[in-house]
């Protein structure tokens, strides 16, 4: 028993790669199956578009370097209704640029996964520099009522995980996934160990098993999501960003407008138990809770651990998934703990979240900062030493 | 008319609600009956065939026929189409667009597209004006034009799309008008059968819109002079700057061989590839 477990952990040791986040998040990406990227040129997310331009030919994919951001989604759009898993990456700016075919991409029911590497904005702003500005921007960017689903890793072991979870769900949900990184976690070298293929669970879009004439193509089989057969399989139908009825043809019933509103949103929020992702430290007994992610959930999990030596009884929530807010995973911290504190580098986004859905019971502070450089773990430290009662 | 009659049953969408959004008169629909006609000559599979739309009246062409059809984004039809033709190469990828879509908003993307080679058929209905949102001056609207938005006079030169496609480097460029029906056969057929970026610049009439600052009040009318202000590409040859000045030259403008994008990603694949 002990020969197998040195040997497993001898075995671990070799496995280990040092890697960067943006090169951690093409690995991610290729093990879940993504065949096509097109993208454009941005600090901090250029890497990702290098390490994807000499990896996808080796694996049979197709790379392409577009004449703007507006121009990559739209490919990427094009490649997933062919067929392939489709993904670009960007920072700010491009970002901006990419939300008219983000709502395209959520009212057509476009499976594809964004990469935003967060930036300091606004406008060009601060290019090498991190913050955490874009969380409104990737919730409410494109215009009109939309759903959206956003993930926020703060490691590079969690870049590599949530791009392949971006991928899955945004197959399962036919709808535009947003990895909303940010330039610290991007740039940062770490050691990890990545799984082998058959470790990891791949989700592919749900197919039809009807023959075409009896395929509705935007008809809900009970969960809100429909099947989708690539382009040039023989089932010819129309794709728009209109409006449109069950067969795709534009519409502008209210009836019909009504319920595929309704369903692109129930198609996600009928599921909101299962996107629950999170990682809580010492959060039972904790008078405050620290709410953080990405890099700012790192220096927050380095002031708890200095907080519980001096005694304090203060944890950690960390956010996986920004969007759709994970109010039932945030009110059971609120319920337990008598303050809240919520580190972020912006003028408070995901805190307006919290006091949203707070219920009175719990306070509310916040810890912000919007000057180019990363929240450290002594000024959470510090504010949790002020407020703690 | 037997013809037709075939056409209509194969192509158009039985399960679609006619009529269609266009305005009686308008160039379109001999243009969607030309492109039908040709396909159905060459014989693709319908399964085969993806028809990307951008937005305007042109854009509403793919929503009535029984192919893959793809209605986009303003201006943005070909980087969907670029997409959709290097993830499944062997697909059909056809374009339409129209002139604001396709040469303003879309004028990056169509130069582009022209010089990086992914064989697209692409198709520009230009009917010299923004149509759908009420007859605006758009970037082919001749130069004293009074619009709707140019109640003045345009103060803008026009562009010659087809010449600028060309310099961005597209294997096959051609112009025609809808009353060069037998050109405009030909070129369709040419460009869906290039092995490489082809754009077809179709000249139609708006009727209710660019027909008033023409002062032609009738379809028949702005036909007759589309016949009367056009003249092929072996005519100019002998005719001077004088006499070419206001006519459109019409017929095969380039045509030329380049390897594809689609090429380059298949020389990668056999390739042993070492960064």
């Amino acid at each position: 028993m002990k020969k197998d477990k040195e040997r497993e952990q001898k075995q671990e040791e070799q496995n280990r790669i040092l890697l960067q986040g943006n090169e951690a998040c093409v690995r991610g990406a290729l093990m879940a199956g993504c065949r096509f990227y097109a993208g454009y040129p941005i600090t901090p997310a250029t890497e990702i578009t290098e390490v994807m331009a000499r990896e996808l030919p080796k694996v049979g994919g197709v790379f392409i370097q577009m004449e703007d951001e507006i121009a990559s989604l739209g490919a990427v759009i094009g490649a997933s209704l062919a067929g392939a898993k489709s993904m670009t990456a960007t920072s700010g700016p491009g970002f901006s640029l990419m939300q008219e075919h983000i709502g395209y991409a959520c009212m057509a029911e476009v499976p594809c996964v964004v990469v935003n590497v967060m930036r300091a904005g606004p406008s060009t702003g601060l290019p090498t520099q991190p913050s955490q500005g874009d969380v409104m921007q990737a919730r409410w960017g494109t215009h009109g009522d939309h759903s959206i689903v956003v993930l926020s890793p703060s490691s590079v072991y969690e870049f590599f995980e949530l791009t392949i979870q971006a991928f899955n769900l945004s197959e399962r949900y036919r709808t535009p996934t947003i990895l909303l990184a940010d330039q610290i976690v991007a740039h940062m070298r770490e050691g990890i160990v990545l799984p082998s293929k058959e470790d990891i669970e791949i989700e592919d879009r749900p197919q039809p098993t009807v023959p075409p004439e009896w395929h509705i193509p935007y008809g809900d089989p009970g969960t809100g999501v429909p099947p989708m057969p690539a382009f040039g399989e023989g089932y010819r139908y129309h794709v728009t960003g209109l409006h449109h009825d069950l067969r795709g043809y534009p519409t502008t019933r209210k009836e019909e407008v009504e319920s595929l509103m309704r369903r692109l949103f129930s198609k996600i929020s009928n599921d909101l138990e299962r996107l629950q992702w999170f990682d809580s430290f010492y959060t039972e007994d904790a008078v405050i809770t620290v709410i953080a992610y990405g890099c700012v959930a790192r220096a927050g999990m380095q002031a708890v651990k200095e907080a519980r030596a001096k005694g304090l009884k203060v944890g950690l929530l960390k956010l996986k998934v920004l969007w759709p807010f994970m109010r039932r995973t945030v009110t059971t911290i609120l319920d337990s703990s008598q303050k809240v504190l919520v580190p972020e580098m912006n003028v408070g986004h995901i805190s307006r979240e919290v006091k949203r859905v707070n219920q009175g019971n719990c306070e509310i502070l916040t810890l912000n900062k919007i000057d180019g450089t990363p929240i450290t773990p002594a000024e959470i430290l510090e504010t949790l030493e002020e407020v703690y009662p | 008319m037997r013809e037709t009659s075939h056409l209509v049953h194969k192509y158009l969408r039985p399960t679609m609600r006619f009529p269609h959004i266009w305005c009686p008169g308008c160039g379109i629909g001999i243009f969607m009956h030309a492109l039908i006609r040709i396909i159905d000559r060459i014989g693709y599979s319908k399964d085969d065939v993806v028809l990307v739309s951008g937005i305007g009246c042109s854009g509403r062409l793919p929503v009535y026929v029984d192919f893959n059809t793809l209605h986009t984004t303003h201006g943005r039809a070909l980087t969907f189409a670029t997409g959709i033709k290097l993830a499944k190469p062997r697909l059909k990828v056809i374009t339409i667009m129209g002139d604001g879509d396709g040469v303003s908003i879309g004028g990056n993307h169509l130069i582009h597209a022209a010089r990086r080679n992914v064989e697209i058929a692409s198709f520009i209905i230009n009917n010299q004006v923004y149509g759908m949102t009420g007859g605006q001056c758009s970037p082919t609207t001749p130069y004293g034009a009074r619009t709707t938005s140019s109640p003045y006079g345009n103060p803008e030169a026009a562009f010659d799309v087809s010449r600028l496609v060309e310099a961005a480097g597209a294997t096959f460029v051609g112009r025609t008008t809808v009353y060069h029906t037998t050109l405009l056969d030909r070129l369709i057929e040419k460009a869906l059968t290039k092995n490489g970026f082809a754009m077809v610049e179709v000249i139609a009439q708006c009727v209710i819109y660019a027909g008033r600052w023409l002062g032609l009040a009738s379809p028949a009318e702005m036909m007759a002079w589309q016949r009367d202000n056009s003249v092929t590409v072996e005519k100019a040859k002998e005719l001077n700057e004088t006499e070419l000045a206001g006519k459109t030259i019409i017929g095969v403008l380039a045509d030329r061989e380049r390897p594809t994008y689609n090429e380059e990603c298949t020389k990668l694949r056999t390739q042993e590839l070492k960064v």
